[in-house]
């Protein structure tokens, strides 16, 4: 005879069995189109590359140690791969240089909206996302048009004689971090903006009363507050502009490559596969190095609030 | 109730998303990018009641990778002469004979019997030309016949020229710059070429395949270009010339072939076909502007196609003009690694 | 000052605010005006015209791609959110069991992996697949387009589920409804919003994606935005901005939407 504890047991146990046929077919679209192939790329970037691109299937660590080394062509010598290395810096820095960007604009942004009247958020905040649901390729585009010799910016600069000759700004470092600005800004504000909706303004008006200017409420008062908004913005952005592929490839033109270009190389002209599943599994690495910050981060802040 | 006429519409797009897949007369074609004529196109579907795809590809590598790795779905592909022997050693292409077809006759006698595809077993002609140089001869009036152009760039142009990125056209050209032979092994050149390649990266503005819109909208002022990609542009402005570089330059051609695993194959040998016949390659000629290898094709090209100087090499030059070929794998191997260098 | 002392106000921030916004429409405004240029140019204006929606109209590429996408994102935006739902039900309201948080990083995940990655992932697991079972359809694409998707169908089903009120299926379920019948009569009605705004977010997120598309489709597959990838790179005529327009249409269109239901149920 099955006493009630037991019963219960079984029906806990039923349940968690049904709970995850329930999530089997979700788990298992993910685990076949999207995590899975992952292990192969680990397994690729130990293989030898074929002649004409794709792998031959002998062990080989070859690529990996090309990520950080080269021989040189003529001598032989190895030294570090500066190719691999110059590449990876300018990601790291154009990513950086974007978030820092987005933040720039992106924190008086969500405080304007964070300061409307409470009907009105909703409408500013929708303004911001709008953009972000627009197609990645469309707003890059038109950021090239922008910013092109003949463009509307420089058209203006010409026509009020301000330089005389176009600025070439179109494939430059700069046109890559503008595009992604641009395109990265609403993955910056909107986390900025849900730690600033629960700003308490009675702290701020305290600050006010012991005779703090606007600045210094910003910096100590404000800021502090809304910091756990500022790194989950930060995160957001930083992740998609070390991996980005589009902007650079279509603002950039083809000479100042990305990380992300970089390993479309070694799949295509570069005829690398092992090379481009070693760099791959590296920003992948950097990618969660990232993520780990701000889980943590995320964790920390909710202790303290909490 | 509002949810199940929503979940019924979604149902049907799913179920008509599913539909499509076995249409009848398909030819799938796998292509260089803006190279081919959509009237062209027309016509061949209209007169075999075939459905024409096309994908663009951007260099002779990327197809090539594309293709090995298999279950590609492409039927058709247009390779460079030059890569069209690995194309047949890897085992690739179908042996479609197009020498016993019934329009191979129209084949320029030059082009009979070329030495990267003997009798023409495997490949039907689409376009030839040559490697040059544009330059926008509003931005700069000196001598445009020389690869210094791009390798030793003059003032007037620095920060304002573009490289088609594809790799053995650029290598050839250094090479040339150098001194050198096409396909050569020597160090001491191969060298040299990688230190005036790397010299020159500086003074180029992008590395892009998009010169005919660009050079057009003046965000490029001169361009390592293909000739017909050059006449396209001077139609647009007339200041844009075309330089056939005095240290040698390369002549190519690229290829109609069928794939191995091609599932069109009766549609894919009508296109071959199809591109022997005069008037077929007289009209894709009027869209890429290059000749195109079939006798009598003339008759169907604009007129300013006659005697343009971008189609026609002037006699001065013809002496210049080296054929591209296939370099042996161990220079291939060099041209690579030296290619993988300029990438960074 | 006039101005009242206001203790939200800051510096400048209003200003920032204001380009932002700005900053953020111009470009997207230049585009679509652009399109309705007369001239060839995508730099001069000449005049108003619809040309080149009737030159993008005409190219039966165009219209091909533009089907394929609106297909691929379809059955993708579907599947998505019906397997999402199904993981919601099974990951919310319950005490914790074993690997739940697996689950929850398991679902996310693509979200995490950069899309580059993925993107080389597929292109090697499916070319092998597609040699070995002879298959090159569209189910690739679909595939991966649905597993990219699931996490942002999951997010707001997740979230309505974890706002509704159990006390109607508990009424349902002492009234001896079948746990189908409590789901179907209760649940599902309640969750609709949710599942509505899953569908319009994964539509919209598959309408756009380049990158993975990019390496996983086979011959003729294109979609519009590889199309247009394609055509950006070379030669670009006011016709891109008129198929962008559209585009933005159809986007800015279901997101709308998307926003007035949800604005509704607040």
């Amino acid at each position: 005879m099955a006493s009630a504890a037991e019963l219960a047991k079984t029906r806990a146990r039923r349940d968690v069995r049904n709970r995850w046929l329930l999530s089997a077919p979700a788990l298992l679209i993910i685990l076949l189109a999207a995590t899975g192939p992952l292990l192969i790329v680990l397994v690729y970037s130990f293989l030898a590359p074929g002649a004409y691109g794709d792998v031959k299937w002998q062990f080989s660590t070859d690529a990996w140690v090309s990520v950080l080394l080269e021989r040189d062509i003529f001598d032989d010598t190895l030294s570090i791969a500066d190719a691999h290395l110059s590449i990876f810096w300018r990601s790291v820095k154009l990513a950086l240089g974007t978030t820092l960007l987005t933040l720039l604009f992106g924190f008086p942004t969500a405080y304007f909206i964070a300061t409307r009247p409470e009907r009105m958020r909703e409408v500013w905040l929708f303004l911001i996302t709008i953009p972000f649901w627009t197609n990645l390729l469309i707003r890059t585009f038109a950021v090239l048009e922008i910013i092109r010799n003949e463009g509307v910016v420089n058209k203006v600069l010409l026509a009020t004689g301000v330089v005389e000759q176009p600025v070439q700004m179109l494939f430059t470092d700069f046109a890559i971090m503008v595009g992604m600005v641009y395109v990265y800004l609403p993955l910056m504000v909107l986390p900025l903006y849900a730690s600033m909706e629960k700003l308490d303004f009675r702290l701020i008006e305290a600050g006010y009363d012991l005779y703090a200017t606007r600045f210094k409420v910003l910096r100590r008062i404000i800021f502090p507050l809304v910091k756990p908004g500022v790194i989950a913005g930060s995160i957001l952005v930083f992740i998609p502009s070390l991996g980005a592929y589009v902007t650079p490839s279509i603002l950039g033109g083809g000479k100042n490559l990305m990380l992300g270009n970089l390993i479309e190389l070694q799949f295509g002209q570069g005829r690398n596969w092992p090379l481009g599943a070693a760099l791959s599994i590296t920003l992948m690495a950097v990618v969660m190095v990232a993520l780990l910050a701000y889980v943590r981060n995320a964790g920390d802040s909710e202790v303290r609030h909490g | 109730m509002n949810w199940k006429i929503t979940a019924t519409a979604m149902g049907l797009a799913l179920l008509a998303s599913t539909g499509i897949a076995g249409a009848e007369g398909v030819l799938n074609i796998y292509n260089w990018g803006n190279y081919t004529s959509p009237d062209m196109i027309k016509k061949f579907e209209a007169a075999n009641n075939v459905k024409v795809t096309i994908t663009d590809y951007d260099s002779n590598d990327t197809a090539l990778a594309k293709i090995r790795q298999g279950g590609h779905g492409f039927d058709v592909v247009v390779p460079s002469q030059n890569y069209i022997p690995i194309w047949i050693e890897e085992g690739l292409l179908l042996e479609t004979r197009p020498d016993q077809m019934e329009n191979f006759k129209n084949v320029a006698e030059e082009w009979k019997n070329p030495d990267f595809d003997p009798g023409r077993h495997y490949t039907v002609p689409w376009a030839m030309g040559t490697v040059g140089v544009v330059v926008n001869t509003d931005v700069y009036k000196g001598d445009i016949n020389t690869w210094g152009i791009v390798f030793d760039t003059p003032d007037e142009l620095k920060g304002k020229v573009n490289v088609v990125p594809e790799m053995t056209d650029v290598i050839d050209a250094a090479v040339l710059y150098n001194g050198g032979t096409k396909c050569t092994g020597d160090k001491e050149i191969l060298k040299k070429v990688r230190d005036t390649l790397v010299a020159a990266k500086p003074n180029w503005v992008a590395m892009e395949y998009g010169t005919i819109e660009k050079m057009g909208s003046g965000d490029f002022a001169a361009s390592s270009d293909w000739n017909g990609s050059a006449l396209r542009q001077r139609l647009k402005n007339p200041a844009i010339r075309y330089g056939y570089p005095k240290e040698g330059f390369v002549n190519w051609s690229d290829n109609v072939a069928v794939l191995k695993d091609a599932k069109n194959v009766e549609n894919a040998k009508l296109f071959q076909n199809f591109m022997m016949d005069p008037e077929s390659a007289g009209m894709n000629s009027g869209f890429h502007r290059y000749a195109n290898g079939i006798a009598g094709s003339d008759k169907f090209m604009p007129d300013d196609m006659k005697g343009a100087p971008e189609v026609e090499v002037p006699a001065e030059y013809k002496s210049l003009g080296v054929a591209s070929q296939t370099c042996p794998p161990e220079v291939q191997e060099l041209y690579t690694r030296i290619w993988t260098e300029l990438q960074k | 000052m006039a101005r009242p002392f206001s203790i939200r106000h800051q510096t400048g921030f209003t200003a920032i605010a204001v380009i932002c916004f700005a900053a953020l429409y111009a470009p997207i405004a230049i585009l679509v005006i652009y399109a309705f240029n007369a001239g060839t140019s995508i730099a001069d204006w000449e005049g108003f015209s619809l040309r080149w929606f009737v030159a993008a109209w005409n190219n039966s590429q165009v219209i091909e791609v533009s089907i394929r996408s609106l297909q691929i994102a379809a059955a993708a935006a579907v599947m998505a959110t019906i397997v999402a739902t199904m993981a919601a039900l099974a990951t919310t309201r319950t005490a914790p069991y074993p690997g739940l948080t697996l689950k929850y990083a398991f679902i996310n995940q693509p979200l995490m992996v950069p899309e580059i990655v993925t993107a080389v992932a597929l292109l090697i697991f499916f070319s092998r697949i597609k040699v070995a079972t002879g298959y090159s359809g569209l189910g690739y694409l679909i595939a991966a387009h649905t597993a990219f998707c699931i996490p942002f169908a999951y997010l707001p089903i997740r979230a309505r589920l974890e706002s509704m009120d159990l006390t109607l299926e508990r009424a349902a379920a002492d009234l001896y409804a079948t746990p189908w019948q409590t789901f179907r009569r209760i649940t599902l009605p309640l969750l609709w919003p949710g599942i509505l705004a899953g569908l319009m977010l994964t539509f919209v997120i598959s309408l756009d994606d380049v990158v993975i598309t990019n390496f996983v489709k086979s011959g003729g597959q294109d979609t519009l935005p590889t199309y247009m990838l394609g055509q950006l790179r070379r030669a670009i005529t006011p016709e891109m901005n008129a198929i962008s327009t559209v585009f933005l249409l159809i986007s800015v269109g279901i997101v709308t939407l998307f926003f007035f239901i949800s604005r509704k149920r607040n």
